[in-house]
Parts: structure tokens; C-alpha cells; sequence
């Protein structure tokens, strides 16, 4: 067990933003969390990683968890010189392992940019790279695909899948690119300022308070553009079959 | 070698623009240029009170100036902005200090001395106190550089690698109070803020890593210093506005070259 939330309550002021939330992650799991805008999403994230307090309830962490957390975005005002490497070295307890997670993500050319200068999908994958140095036991990502096309955010869940399988680390992800993640998931959590419904991916999907919030047939949103990417392309964005 | 006053001043002025230097990159990149302004004004109610009861001036500078910033903060949010609060908690803070200092009878106390400071009249204990307080902001600072940076960029990242925002905060509020408190003798309580930004902003234009802007921001404080001093002693000008213009010198320095070089930085 890395992460026990029991009967988890957050208020911003008088207004409760999450009631009654029970949550529990083990090793190795890949959970996915979806909901309308505004359900709190972001909010039980922070009361894990401790940014915020809790008005009721307990959240059990395992004593020294490393949590790698990737924010929805970031950004770095104008004024702080700093770059991609030193970003990546910044006050984190291991970095033996830089070299190869620069490789795996593709970083090797932006290595000497300033954070400042780099495209919202660069500075995505700056942050997960940034949450995977330290070896993370479990990965929080917000929204972590803004920012990327098509065929960028399933490479992305596609390299998530993979580290969480050749690591054994547990993902914990809000995400609204259904399609592609629920697919990766071993339990979805559908919350709406509380746990709406959650179980295994079909489950979810076919529950009625899921189609109340999403609509009753996923694919169909998405069969309005259907982009069969079947080709790739090179750096010069020549296709190639 | 300390019985010379100009000898003395030199000393004070380094000490005080070492420290300054790097925390002044915090209040850049945090945007806290206006939080120290106000820190720097409490300080005067500090000063007035000290006088008043007849107590250090150095402790109560740093007192009333960590009381007021501490409460600031804490009251942030409370339906007025932080930059209102600070607009209102440093002015009256200000203005209490000259009002109270105007009821101090028996010695005529200079007034000038402690907004714009008087370094010629650093004293060996003086001295003594303002090495105390450089050492302490360097060690903090330099101990505590790479949470600092974190929380800088984002406190959400700091906090998920276990640290806590606030304590980190706390060390830049402690940290300005000291810096405003020595530099009283230097440049005075209206121009420590100078000392604190311009080096910073002067060495953005120039660099590329935290690290390198807080070490040529260092350099040129204590430049600026030197300079300032001695040109102060010779064309008899005041000696803390002096210090703060060869900053400015600086900056404009670099501006020019960050313009020509078309923002290749």
C-alpha cells in the first residue's frame, strides 16, 4: 500500500470542494481519474502531496514515498534564468539515472535550452522526465498530455505504460484523453467532488452516473474526427509510410 | 587596518552587497520587489522605537520589519491584495517611525543617517554586526538554495519532493529583515531594496543558470559599492545614493549589451 485516503474532506473557504473521498493505490497500479472541470481533480492531488489541508478524513502516505508529480503546466517567469539540465538536477536525490530518462523522452536536443524558450509539449515532457529522475514509487500526473497532438499523447501514455511495467511504479493520472487511457488503466475513479462510480474501465464506462457526466457512447465523440495515424514522420515533417 | 573610516566603510559596503546580491535574485524571480520595499520601510518604525526605549537599533529594525512581513502573510487573501496590504502595513510603518522619532527630545537625531544611511560612520562593533548578518543570510541561503529555487518555480513541484513551502518562504522573510537591518548604516532603509534588485536584474541580462546570476550579481554589488564609495569621497556626494547610481551605471550597462546582442540571451 502506498497511498490510503480514507473519508477525505477539502474545503476552500465554506465551500467543500471534495466530501467523503476513499482512495487506495498500491504498487504498481495505474489509476485513472476523470470528471467534469471544477470536480476537484487537482484539488486531492495537492491535499497528497500535501500543498493543501484537509478539513476531515486521513490520508496514510508510506513513510519516505517518492512522489513524482507532473503539474498541469508550468510556468517559469521571465526573470529566472534556468535550464532544461539544471531544472532536472534541481533538488533531486538521485540522478544516476539522467542520462537514460533524456534519452528515452527525447531531451537530448533541448538539454541546453532555457526552460523559458521550450513549446508547451517540450516542457511536458521536461516535467515527467523531471518526475521519473528520482525513481519515483509513484507517479502523479495532472493533465499531463496539454499541449500534445494526437499522436504525441499516445506515445506519451504508451511510455507511461511502459515505465510503470519496468518499474513497478504506481501511476496515479487525471486525464480527459479517455479513449486512450482508459484502456491502460487497471481501475478508473470517476469523481465529481466524490467518488462518482470507479472499477475496471468497462465498468466505468457503462455505469449510468459515468454517462450522466460523459454522455453514454465515449467513441462516438471522437468518431467525428477519426485520425488513423499510419505513418510517421521524420524530422523535416516528411510522412513516411 | 579597521581604524581607518574608509577602510571600515569599504568592509561594511562589500558585507552588505554580498549578502544582498543573491537574496535580491529570490525577490526578482519571486516578484517580491514591493514585499521588500515595505519590509525595508518597517524597519523605520523599528528604528524610532529602539531610540525611544533606548535599545539596539539593529534588533528592533529586524523585529518590526519580520513582525510586519510575517503579518502581511498571514493576512494575504483576506479579501485585499498582498500588494495593498504591504502599500498600507509599510507606510504607516514609516510614518509612525518619523512621527515617534519627532517626539524624541535631548539628542538631535539625524534623520538622513538612517534612510539613506551613513557608511562613513560604520563603526567596529558596527561592523562586527553587519559580518554577523551577511554570514547569516549567506549560510541560509546557500544551505537552503535548491529547495528555495524549487519552491521558486513552483511550490506544488516542492512540496511533492517533501518540502514545505512555507518553512522555505519563511527563510526569504528572515532573510530580508537581516539585509535590510545591516544595510541601515550602509544605504539607508529608502535604498537597501536598490541594493537588493538592480545587481539581480543587472546580471539577467548576462546569464544563463540561477546559479551564474546570483554569483555576477554578487559581483557587482560589491562592485557598485567600492565605486559608488569612492566616488562618493571624492566628488563629496552622499555616499549610499552614490553606491546605488554605479548600480544603476550597471544596469544600464548591461541593458545596452543585452540589446545589442539582439536578446541572444
Amino acid at each position: 500500500m502506498l497511498i490510503e485516503i480514507s473519508k477525505l474532506e477539502v474545503k476552500y473557504g465554506s465551500k467543500k470542494v471534495l466530501q467523503n473521498i476513499n482512495l487506495t493505490l498500491n504498487a504498481g497500479e495505474i489509476v485513472t481519474m476523470v470528471g467534469p472541470n471544477g470536480s476537484g481533480k487537482t484539488t486531492l492531488f495537492k491535499a497528497i502531496i500535501g500543498a493543501i489541508p484537509f478539513s476531515k478524513g486521513k490520508i496514510k502516505i508510506k513513510p519516505n514515498l517518492r512522489i513524482g508529480y507532473v503539474p498541469q503546466q508550468l510556468k517559469v517567469d521571465q526573470t529566472l534564468p534556468i535550464t532544461v539540465e539544471r531544472f532536472l538536477k534541481l533538488a533531486t536525490r538521485d540522478n544516476s539515472d539522467l542520462k537514460k530518462m533524456v534519452a528515452f523522452l527525447g531531451l537530448k536536443n533541448i538539454y541546453r535550452e532555457q526552460i523559458n524558450n521550450l513549446s508547451v509539449g517540450q516542457m511536458q515532457r521536461v516535467l515527467l522526465a523531471r518526475a521519473l529522475v528520482d525513481a519515483p514509487e509513484i507517479l502523479l500526473l495532472d493533465e499531463a498530455t496539454r499541449g500534445l497532438d494526437q499522436p504525441g499523447i499516445a506515445a506519451f501514455y504508451q511510455k507511461i505504460e511502459n515505465i510503470s511495467k519496468e518499474t513497478n511504479c504506481a501511476v496515479l493520472m487525471i486525464s480527459h484523453d479517455l479513449h486512450v487511457v482508459m484502456r491502460a488503466s487497471d481501475r478508473v475513479i470517476c469523481v465529481n467532488g466524490h467518488v462518482c462510480c470507479e472499477g475496471t474501465p468497462e465498468n466505468v464506462a457503462t455505469s449510468p452516473e459515468y454517462q450522466t457526466l460523459f454522455g453514454s457512447n465515449i467513441d462516438g465523440a471522437f468518431a467525428l474526427y477519426k485520425h488513423k495515424h499510419d505513418h510517421n514522420h521524420d524530422v523535416q515533417g516528411k510522412s513516411r509510410v | 587596518m579597521l581604524d581607518d573610516f574608509m577602510t571600515r566603510a569599504t568592509l561594511a559596503g562589500i558585507g552588505v552587497s554580498l549578502a544582498a546580491a543573491p537574496l535580491g535574485c529570490f525577490v526578482v524571480w519571486r516578484r517580491m520587489a514591493y514585499f521588500g520595499e515595505s519590509t525595508a520601510h518597517a524597519a523605520m518604525l523599528g528604528i524610532a522605537l529602539s531610540l525611544t526605549f533606548e535599545l539596539s537599533v539593529l534588533a528592533g529594525a529586524v523585529l518590526v520589519s519580520l513582525i510586519m512581513a510575517s503579518s502581511v502573510t498571514l493576512l494575504e487573501g483576506r479579501s485585499l491584495f498582498m500588494d495593498t496590504l504591504l502599500g498600507v502595513a509599510g507606510h504607516s510603518s514609516i510614518a509612525a517611525g518619523l512621527v515617534i522619532v519627532s517626539f524624541i527630545s535631548g539628542v538631535r537625531i539625524d534623520l538622513m543617517a538612517y534612510l539613506i544611511g551613513d557608511i562613513l560612520a560604520v563603526s567596529k562593533l558596527d561592523l562586527l554586526m553587519i559580518w554577523i548578518g551577511v554570514g547569516v543570510i549567506f549560510s541560509l541561503i546557500i544551505w537552503r538554495w535548491s529547495p528555495l529555487l524549487l519552491v521558486t518555480l513552483s511550490e506544488d513541484l516542492a512540496s511533492a519532493n517533501g518540502f514545505n513551502p512555507k518553512k522555505e518562504n519563511f527563510i526569504i522573510t528572515i532573510s530580508l529583515a537581516i539585509v535590510v537591518a545591516v544595510g541601515i548604516k550602509v544605504v539607508g532603509v529608502l535604498l537597501i531594496i536598490a541594493l537588493l534588485i538592480i545587481p539581480a536584474a543587472s546580471a539577467r541580462f548576462i546569464t544563463l543558470t540561477p546559479e551564474s546570476m546570483g554569483f555576477i550579481a554578487s559581483i557587482i554589488g560589491v562592485l557598485s559599492s567600492i565605486l559608488g564609495l569612492y566616488a562618493a569621497y571624492f566628488f563629496d556626494t552622499p555616499t549610499g545614493p552614490s553606491i546605488v547610481c554605479v548600480a544603476s551605471l550597471f544596469f544600464f550597462l548591461f541593458l545596452m549589451l543585452n540589446i545589442i546582442l539582439k536578446n541572444k540571451i
